[in-house]
C-alpha cells in the first residue's frame, strides 16, 4: 500500500494516478477485512474503488490534461509534511497499544451494544443494529448529506436546454 | 513498539496525502490526495477496535469475543460522506476547467492576477 | 463498445446476477455484512455498467432522468416518514418499538424501511452524478 502511494505521488500521468488510487482502495479494503471490519470493507471496496474511480475517470475525460511539471521545488512541502508526521508520531505514542482489551474504546457503551443489541432489536449484525436503530439520527444526517451532494452536482453541471450554451 | 505499528502506517498515509495536497498543483491530484488522507483516518479509527482472537461483530453462538462495532458505524458514514465530497469537488473542477481552460493551480492563479491587473 | 459481441453478451448475462446480489446484500444486511449503502452502490454500478456497454442514451431510456431524481428524494422522505410514524404512534421521533405490537418486531420493521430508504437515495444519487458527468461531454 505504501508502495502504491509513493508511485502515485511521483507519477504525472493522471490516468495512471487514478488507476493506482483504485488499486490503493482495494488494498485498503483487504486490510479492513483483516481488521474484522467486514461492513466497512464492503463499503470501501464498492464506494472507494468503484464509484470514486468511475467519477474520477469521467472528470478526467472532461478535463483532458496531464499534470504539469511542478514549478516550485518539493523541498518546503516535504519539510512541512515530515514535521507534521513527527508531531503525529509523538501524539500516537500515548494511544493504547494494538488489541488492548482494557482500552477505553472497549469499556464504555460497546459491551451493552454487543450484549443487548441482538436481544432488543432482533438483528444479529450489531453494526446494522447500531447504524439503523441506536444511532439512527446519524444515518438520517448522512442520507441527507448524500442527497445534498447529488443536488449540488445537479446545480453545478446542469445545462440550459434552449440555448445549448453553458450557463455563465 | 510493535503495539503501535498500525499508528505508524496511519501517520505515513496521512503525511503522504498531506504532501500531495500541498505540493502538487493539479486539482484532480489534490482531490486524490485528500482521499488518501481520509482513508488513513479510517485506519486510525478501526485499528484500535480490533481484538486479536475476536471476530467480526455479527453475534452468533459459536463466537465469544467480538471486535468493536462502534468505529465501524462511524467510518461507514465517513466513507459515504467522503465520496459525496469527492463528487462535488470533481464537479467544481469540471466547471473550473471550462472557465479557465486549465486545471493547474499556478495557471489559474496567474489568470486571476492578470484579470485583476486589467480591471 | 456497442459492436463488440463478447462484451454485449457478457453484460447481458451478468446484469441480472448483479442486481440479484444487490438485493441479497440489502435484505441480508441483518445477518451478515451489508445494508443499505452497499446495496445502493451496487445497483448504481449495475446501471453504470449497462451505460458503459450500450451507450448513455440507451441507459437514459431504461432508467430516465426523472425517475432517478425522484429516487433521490424518495429515499430521504421514506426515512423521515419512519421517523414521523414513530412520533405519530406515541413514541419519540425515530422510535421503532412503537411501530408494531411487539417491540422487537417494531425494531425489525423500522430497520427494514430505513435501510430501504438509504439504498434508494444512495443509488439515485450515484447514478445521477454519473449521468451528469457522462452527459456533459456530449453537447460540446
Amino acid at each position: 500500500m505504501a508502495f502504491a502511494v509513493i508511485v502515485l505521488v511521483r507519477n504525472r500521468n493522471l490516468f495512471a494516478v487514478i488507476v493506482l488510487a483504485g488499486l490503493y482502495s482495494f488494498l485498503m479494503a483487504t486490510v479492513l477485512v483483516a481488521l474484522d471490519a467486514v461492513d466497512v470493507a464492503m463499503t470501501e471496496a464498492s464506494v472507494g474503488a468503484g464509484i470514486s474511480t468511475v467519477l474520477l475517470l469521467g472528470a478526467l475525460h472532461l478535463c483532458r490534461s496531464d499534470e504539469a511539471r511542478p514549478v516550485q521545488g518539493a523541498g518546503m512541502p516535504l519539510v512541512v509534511s515530515l514535521a507534521c508526521g513527527l508531531m503525529l508520531v509523538y501524539g500516537t505514542v500515548g494511544l493504547p497499544a494494538f488489541s488492548d482489551p482494557a482500552a477505553p474504546i472497549h469499556t464504555h457503551v460497546v459491551p451493552r451494544y454487543l450484549k443487548q443489541g441482538p436481544l432488543e432489536t432482533g438483528v444479529p449484525n450489531v453494526v446494522t443494529a447500531v447504524l439503523a436503530s441506536y444511532r439512527g439520527y446519524d444515518t438520517l444526517g448522512e442520507t441527507t448529506v448524500v442527497f445534498t451532494a447529488g443536488a449540488g452536482v445537479i446545480a453545478l453541471l446542469r445545462r440550459r436546454r434552449n440555448t445549448g450554451k453553458r450557463p455563465e | 513498539m510493535a503495539g503501535h505499528f498500525a499508528y505508524a502506517v496511519t501517520v505515513f498515509l496521512m503525511i503522504a496525502g498531506l504532501f500531495i495536497v500541498i505540493a502538487r498543483g493539479n486539482l484532480i491530484k489534490k482531490l486524490i490526495g485528500l482521499g488518501i488522507f481520509q482513508t488513513s483516518v479510517y485506519l486510525l479509527y478501526i485499528a484500535p477496535g480490533k481484538l486479536i482472537g475476536g471476530t467480526a461483530p455479527i453475534v452468533s453462538e459459536s463466537f465469544r469475543v467480538y471486535s468493536n462495532p462502534l468505529p465501524h458505524v462511524l467510518i461507514l458514514t465517513a466513507i459515504v460522506v467522503g465520496v459525496a465530497t469527492l463528487a462535488l469537488g470533481l464537479a467544481l473542477v469540471v466547471r473550473i476547467r471550462e472557465a479557465y481552460d486549465s486545471i493547474e493551480e499556478d495557471d489559474i492563479l496567474a489568470a486571476d492576477r492578470a484579470a485583476d491587473a486589467e480591471s | 463498445m456497442k459492436r463488440d459481441l463478447v462484451l454485449r453478451v457478457v453484460a447481458k448475462v451478468f446484469l441480472p446476477f448483479i442486481l440479484m446480489f444487490a438485493l441479497y446484500v440489502q435484505f441480508h444486511g441483518d445477518f451478515g455484512p451489508g445494508g443499505g449503502f452497499q446495496a445502493g452502490v451496487i445497483i448504481a454500478a449495475a446501471v453504470i455498467f449497462y451505460a458503459l456497454i450500450y451507450g448513455l442514451a440507451n441507459a437514459r431510456r431504461i432508467v430516465p432522468d426523472g425517475l432517478v431524481e425522484r429516487m433521490m428524494a424518495a429515499g430521504v422522505l421514506i426515512y423521515l416518514g419512519v421517523g414521523f410514524a414513530g412520533l405519530i404512534l406515541g413514541g419519540n421521533f425515530l422510535d421503532y418499538f412503537v411501530l408494531a405490537r411487539d417491540p422487537v418486531a417494531g425494531q425489525h420493521r423500522g430497520i427494514f424501511w430505513v435501510e430501504v430508504g438509504v439504498a434508494i437515495t444512495v443509488s439515485g444519487v450515484m447514478l445521477k452524478i454519473f449521468y451528469m458527468f457522462a452527459g456533459r461531454g456530449d453537447v460540446d
